[in-house]
């Protein structure tokens, strides 16, 4: 019997072990470590932020879930993995803490015949002096509990507009080096209809402040799509949204410090500014979660392991070089550990291979560009094919026999605002493929057909569609593995 | 004294240079009948893109 252990259950996670519960779990082992006990429908935590809906219509428990699949749920947290075994240990095997269950702060080591890194990303908040709800000044919709307080602050700052006063809402990124625009897009869309169908549109002003070259970047340098007769950046799509609702815009920036009510800022030809606010949701960057390696002698061996931003090394290739020499085939496609055969890293925990969006430095030397995103559709399809090749593997297979590339996988993203059938809105964008081939496309790098995006009422409904959709899938429902990832 | 009345509040201002879009797009993007056909289309494009990205 073998036993496969799985490091968090985000989508990537929870899509590989649900996976692997339904082929492997009646006859082998299958182990979920995560610290939150709680599935959360990340993309909807938008929703919860503007009061649309509550944490509860996001989230589910995980462990009666998987006792449906026979996967055994550890609330905890994973310290340190150890791929060769210690002394005591002939095998691989993971430390882990406690954090639900009845054993907080109880230590444990987990051995496995196969391990999947699925912890995600750290909010690092840190980063930025003064970002962030717990030590900062700003909101975030990130985790549940984030975006209902930042609703309950956009509440109160609309209380304050329907009395008389006029305030500056700021949305965007919190630090030169963050992902995920996507979210804080759709984000002060919602907070734009949520003002303006409160009747007090006129009493705010509205920024979006964000580390892309130009808008529409999204961290996958941009993208082109057909229109009017034309293929046109979708930095013209996106600016046009902005301006349709009367949102101004500044990119190109690096948040340094956020104090109370002024955000301080630099942009790539050195301009040091300070944007005034009253709300504000700046998306924090991202790391590694801090996980540390152990070889059999005990010695750390983390920087092997892991790359220097903390997220797992795979079967890409990290040599470095310029921008203009990037490839496609960089990308990794198995998700499997280079050093150890029988370890793979899926979603965002897996260390990308160099940027997507061009590299830029201010005149100061400071890093001011996307990193590259791993939404939900990458997630899951890099989750199911870990499963697959473990699958696989554990039934006699030598190598990794399925592959999910982000250059060669689409993703789709909607942008969706309003209540009500009727009422809502969305821009509903897909790329083909994440990652552009500029040797498959030359041109754009990207297929122009199935590059695309769409201002209206159909994008809405998909919103919708796809929130019960993918809850009605990560719940194991019936059906669910006929909904694609 | 004639009181000064500031008439060109748009130009050359952030917003002047995207397009925005007309009566008729606006129309067409909240008209349930016409969205009903973008949502089969959309939908389509979005399977053909998954179907696509499995390998």
């Amino acid at each position: 019997m073998a036993r496969v252990v799985i490091l968090g259950a985000g989508v990537s996670g929870h899509t590989t072990a649900s996976f692997l519960g339904k082929w492997l779990g009646k006859k082998h082992e299958i182990i979920v470590v995560s610290p939150n006990k709680n599935w959360n429908w990340i993309p909807s935590n938008i929703w919860v932020g503007v009061g649309a809906m509550q944490p509860k219509d996001v989230i589910f428990e995980l462990e009666p879930v998987y006792k449906k699949i026979n996967v055994n749920f550890k609330q905890a947290k994973a310290t340190t993995i150890h791929p060769e075994g210690d002394a005591s240990h002939a095998g691989g095997f993971v430390t882990i803490e406690y954090t639900g269950q009845g054993k907080e702060g109880t230590t444990e080591t987990v051995e496995y015949d196969y391990l999947v890194n699925a912890t995600g990303p750290k909010l690092n908040f840190a980063a930025t002096e003064g970002l962030g709800p717990d030590n900062g000044h700003t909101v975030s919709v990130c985790t549940y509990g984030h975006a209902e307080h930042a609703s309950e602050e956009l509440a109160a700052a609309i209380e304050r507009m329907q009395k008389g006063e006029k305030l500056k809402f700021v949305i965007g990124t919190g630090h030169g080096m963050c992902t995920c625009q996507g979210a804080a897009f759709e984000y002060i869309f919602n907070v734009e209809q949520v003002i303006r169908e409160a009747g007090v549109r006129d009493n705010a002003e509205i920024y979006w402040l964000s580390n892309e070259y130009e808008m529409g970047d999204f961290g996958m340098g941009g993208m082109h799509i057909k229109r009017g007769g034309y293929i046109t950046n979708g930095k013209v799509f996106t600016e046009s949204i902005m301006a349709e609702r009367g949102i101004k815009w500044i990119t190109q920036a690096h948040v340094s410090k956020v104090e109370k009510g002024i955000i301080h800022y630099e942009q790539l030809d050195g301009t040091i500014g300070k944007l005034a606010f009253d709300f504000s949701m700046l998306i924090p960057p991202f790391a590694g979660v801090g996980l540390k390696a152990f070889n059999k002698a005990g010695e750390e061996i983390t920087d092997k392991v892991f790359a220097p931003n903390g997220f797992m090394k795979v079967d890409a290739d990290y040599t470095p070089k310029p921008y203009e020499e990037w490839r496609a085939a960089d990308w990794p496609k198995t998700y499997q550990t280079p050093l150890y055969k029988n370890i793979f890293a899926a979603g965002i925990a897996f260390a990308p291979p160099h940027l997507i969006s061009k590299p830029m430095q201010s005149v100061n030397g400071t890093p001011i560009n996307p990193t590259p995103p791993r939404t939900g559709m990458p997630s899951g399809m890099i989750g199911k094919a870990v499963a697959l090749s473990i699958r696989d593997m554990v039934n006699g297979a030598v190598e990794p026999t399925h592959t999910a590339s982000m250059a060669e996988m689409g993703a789709a993203c909607v942008a969706s605002v309003g209540h009500g059938f009727f009422k809502g809105g969305a821009a509903a964008m897909t790329v083909f493929p994440v990652v552009p081939d500029f040797e498959k496309y030359p041109d754009f790098g990207r297929d122009t057909d199935l590059t695309f995006g769409e201002v209206g009422l159909a994008g809405h409904w998909i919103k919708h569609t796809l929130h019960h959709l993918f809850l009605h899938k990560a719940k194991l429902r019936p059906g669910w593995t006929l909904i694609p990832e | 004294m004639l009181e000064k009345k500031v008439i060109n509040t748009r130009a050359y201002k952030q917003d002047y240079f995207p397009p925005i879009p007309t009566a008729t797009t606006k129309f067409f993007r909240s008209c349930a009948i016409w969205q009903f056909f973008r949502f089969v289309i959309i939908n389509l494009k979005m399977i053909k893109v998954v179907s696509k990205s499995h390998h």
